[in-house]
């Protein structure tokens, strides 16, 4: 097996009892940088500039991430619930997690955590389970109230417990990943293969899926229905009507990875699965990934708020409970950095691409995630008109691979440029695939030729694999003999790209406020969008934490 | 001349090429079968002859084919009835040029679903710049200026808003229709708006939603209904037809006559 496998098969330190990872076991020390490891890549960046780039971009995210400590938003608290086992809905699809929530917040509000009038409650008798007390609770015969003294500390630490026993169970199902991983192994290539299944019927999706593993898939991704990242709950239940795609439900999650080890065992390779941690349940939907061994999920940093306009303080609170579970969870995310070329220029706007991966890297490793898990987005989207589109395509990518050499970095095919003409396109998804591989990409979404036309027909799929395999054998060790003069065209423009990206980050910290990320997106520094920190959706969500607010899941997770 | 045949490499020649999949097995003694099943579909489509120059297994149960062959039919130009779309589908740069150019200003756009509905799938992906369909929605568009007030706004907020905004359209998404609900909200709506603001200020009436029946835009008093499959680009060219080019026109006549 090659040494340049960025995805580590090994799991990482995570002990033998299920405790805790320890931060100081991390194989690499961040802090050296990857880069004095590993020589300076093949562009061979200036490694002050390099440490430059990183600690602008940690002194641009370290106010986000105070703020975050100081707030608690609803979907934190329900994540909370459903880590304690609180499952179902009432007989109108609302989750009992939404309606016990709903009456706490009620009587005592958000800014003390759901944990301490919950299991204040539990401990005085009112109900057996969660589960009696979110019912009682919805018919209004529980009046909750903040403990004080002896009582608080009760509370507290039967919350805990109980909170405790659900992160346990992460524990064991990433102790299970890793038993099937090595039972069955991992694929025998690189990049890996990520296919996407989307019928909105998660019983049409398992057999799909299982039929996309077999022609070759070691990724597959089951896309959401669009809008679900607006809902403030999580659908319950196995589902059957989606709008383009299916219900992120705690069901779905179960019957696809069932369906996905079935196909492990047949095939002899552990088949990954994919899922959404975005919009305005990222918390809960990545608890319930955690809880249900997905493998991988989508979990950027600021795609919520850029293209969603969710509130920006709501994402950035979600986002750091939701990477601190991914984190525990052994979860690979994958950011979505794709996004910016579909709206911006992809030339004009590959520095906001670098920039979003830094942030997205400083995110992720505060949050507590290890190079291994940092699925760094970007994509393939420049006009193939233009002329040396192909060398900016490989001067990008390669300026990402060398910024970021540990990291499973995830190459998004063509999109903007496919225009129905699929001949082209498959011409297209050629050069997309030749980039991943002389690149190094770890997971490479395969790109339709009908992209744009329909959803892949069972011979697009065929026919993107056959693309994929001619190129690998091919070509899929070149990167070996591929080396671009230093003061050519790919290392300069990767030069270029970089310094634009410092660039942006400076201006970013020379806003006024301390929170000058806030700021930036709010004044349209980022895509097209002005995002003010005041405004957008779920803001109703977020509270300011009051003294004395207790969450049992945060102080596991911020121990690990 | 209105009369013609597909072209290969001589006038005339009628050689068209067809991919297909056929759900059967060209594996081991199945593939002669298998060819022989994808010329007789092509002929059956009106090939012939019909060459099949590639069959590939895709799995045990399902083989992909490339057919290549002669069509007899003729086509007559004269004969080609077209469904004209009442607006011109513009891209998003000649929409941001029309505005920019006409009204100097950008174009108010406020959204959202009305009654009950809690559905704000079909209002997104218009409205979200993430889009629909592989096409950015409204907020991307540079001179558009989008207020998407999301799910459940009774009929008084959206009128309010309207008039706060000072909005040149109205855009609303009803998908739940139990009852008739999206009929009878849509008719609530737009008495609102008509009852609120006088004819030549009231802003245009778009609503959509996938139970909508296109023609029915009279007897619920809008000015457009867009049903399913409606992507953002078309709903943005609508605008610019009936707001900038429309508009324009009769001053442009108005000044004429005066």
């Amino acid at each position: 097996m090659s040494d340049r496998k960025p995805i580590s098969t090994g799991t990482g330190p995570i002990s033998t009892n299920g405790g805790p990872i320890s931060t100081s076991a991390r194989p690499i020390s961040t802090r050296t940088g990857p880069i004095s490891t590993r020589g300076r890549g093949k562009l061979e960046l200036d490694p002050a500039t390099v440490r430059t780039a990183r600690s602008l971009a940690r002194r641009v995210g370290r106010p986000i991430v105070t703020l975050a400590k100081q707030h608690t938003t609803v979907s934190v608290e329900r994540a909370t619930l459903r880590l304690a086992g609180l499952q179902g809905a009432d007989a109108d699809g609302i989750p009992w997690v939404n309606r016990l929530l709903d009456a706490v917040r009620g009587d005592v509000g958000l800014e003390h955590g759901v944990a301490a009038p919950v299991w204040d409650a539990l401990v005085r008798g009112e109900a057996d389970t969660l589960s009696t007390l979110a019912q009682k609770a919805a018919v209004g015969s529980i009046r909750f109230r903040l403990p004080e003294g002896r009582e608080l500390t009760r509370a507290r630490s039967a919350a805990k417990k109980h909170v405790g026993a659900g992160i346990r169970r992460v524990d064991a199902r990433r102790r299970e990943r890793d038993r099937l991983v090595k039972r069955y192994g991992d694929p025998d290539h690189k990049p890996w293969v990520y296919l996407i299944v989307a019928t909105g019927d998660i019983y049409e999706d398992m057999p799909q899926a299982q039929q996309a593993a077999r022609e070759g898939a070691d990724v597959i991704a089951v896309i959401r229905s669009t809008g679900q990242s607006l809902l403030d709950y999580v659908p319950e239940g196995p589902t059957r009507e989606g709008f383009a795609g299916t219900y992120a439900t705690q069901e779905n999650f179960r019957l696809m990875r069932a369906a996905l080890d079935e196909s492990s065992a047949e095939l002899g390779r552990y088949v990954r699965l994919t899922n959404y941690a975005s919009g305005l349940c990222m918390p809960e939907i990545a608890s319930l990934a955690g809880l249900q061994r997905l493998d991988m999920m989508l979990n950027d940093s600021m795609y919520g708020i850029l293209f969603r306009d969710i509130n920006p303080i709501r994402t950035f609170v979600d986002q750091r409970f939701s990477r601190q579970v991914h984190a525990r969870a052994g979860i690979i995310i994958n950011t979505g950095e794709d996004n910016y070329l579909t709206t911006a220029d992809a030339v004009e706007a590959a520095h906001t691409v670098t920039t979003s991966q830094l942030l997205n890297e400083y995110f992720g490793k505060e949050a507590g995630l290890e190079d291994w898990q940092l699925g760094l987005g970007h994509a393939f989207e420049i006009d193939p008109n233009l002329p040396d589109s192909f060398r900016m395509e490989l001067a990008h990518a390669m300026l990402a691979r060398d910024l970021f050499p540990r990291a499973p970095l995830k190459w998004m095919p063509p999109t903007r440029h496919m225009t129905g003409d699929v001949f082209r396109g498959y011409l297209l998804d050629g050069f997309f695939n030749l980039a991943g591989a002389l690149t190094g990409q770890s997971i490479l979404l395969v790109g339709m030729m009908t992209e744009a036309v329909v959803t892949p027909w069972l011979s697009d799929r065929d026919l993107a694999l056959q693309n994929v395999r001619y190129v690998m054998n091919a070509a899929g060790n070149l990167h070996e003999d591929f080396r671009p003069a230093p003061d050519g065209f790919i290392a300069s423009r990767a030069r270029q790209v970089l310094a634009e990206s410092i660039d942006l980050l400076e201006r970013i910290l020379a806003h006024e406020s301390r929170t000058g990320l806030l700021e930036a997106i709010a004044d349209g520094t980022f895509g097209l969008m002005k995002r003010p920190a005041d405004a957008g959706r779920g803001l109703e969500g977020v509270a300011r934490k009051a003294p004395g607010y207790y969450n049992p899941a945060s102080e596991i997770l911020e121990a690990t | 001349m209105t009369i013609m045949r597909p072209y290969g490499d001589t006038t005339g020649d009628g050689m068209v090429q067809l991919s297909f999949t056929l759900p059967i097995s060209s594996q081991a003694a199945g593939a002669k079968l298998a060819e022989g099943a994808a010329a007789q579909l092509a002929n059956k489509m009106g090939m012939d002859p019909a060459l099949v120059v590639h069959a590939k297994p895709m799995g045990p149960d399902f083989t992909f084919f490339v057919v290549y062959g002669r069509v007899h039919h003729l086509v007559d130009t004269s004969q080609v009835r077209v469904v004209e779309r009442e607006f011109p589908l513009l891209t998003p740069k000649e929409v941001n040029l029309a505005i920019r150019k006409a009204l100097r200003r950008r174009l108010v756009v406020v959204g959202g679903c009305i009654g009950t509905d809690a559905h704000t799938v079909g209002i997104d992906a218009i409205l979200n710049i993430k889009g629909f369909a592989g096409e950015k929605g409204l907020e991307y568009y540079r001179e558009l200026r989008v207020v998407n007030l999301g799910a459940q706004v009774s009929v008084p907020q959206l009128v309010a808003r309207a008039r706060e905004e000072q909005a040149d359209a109205i855009l609303v998404s009803q998908v739940v229709t139990q009852r008739d609900a999206h009929l009878h909200n849509t008719k609530e709506m737009s008495a609102a708006f008509r009852e609120s603001f006088p004819a030549e200020r009231r802003p245009l009436m778009v609503v959509g939603g996938p139970r909508f029946d296109e023609s029915m835009t009279e007897e619920l008093g809008v000015d457009r209904i867009f049903v399913r499959g409606t992507t953002p680009g078309e709903v943005a060219s609508y605008l610019v037809d009936e707001l900038v080019t429309k508009r324009r026109q009769v001053s442009t006549s108005g000044a004429q006559a005066s």
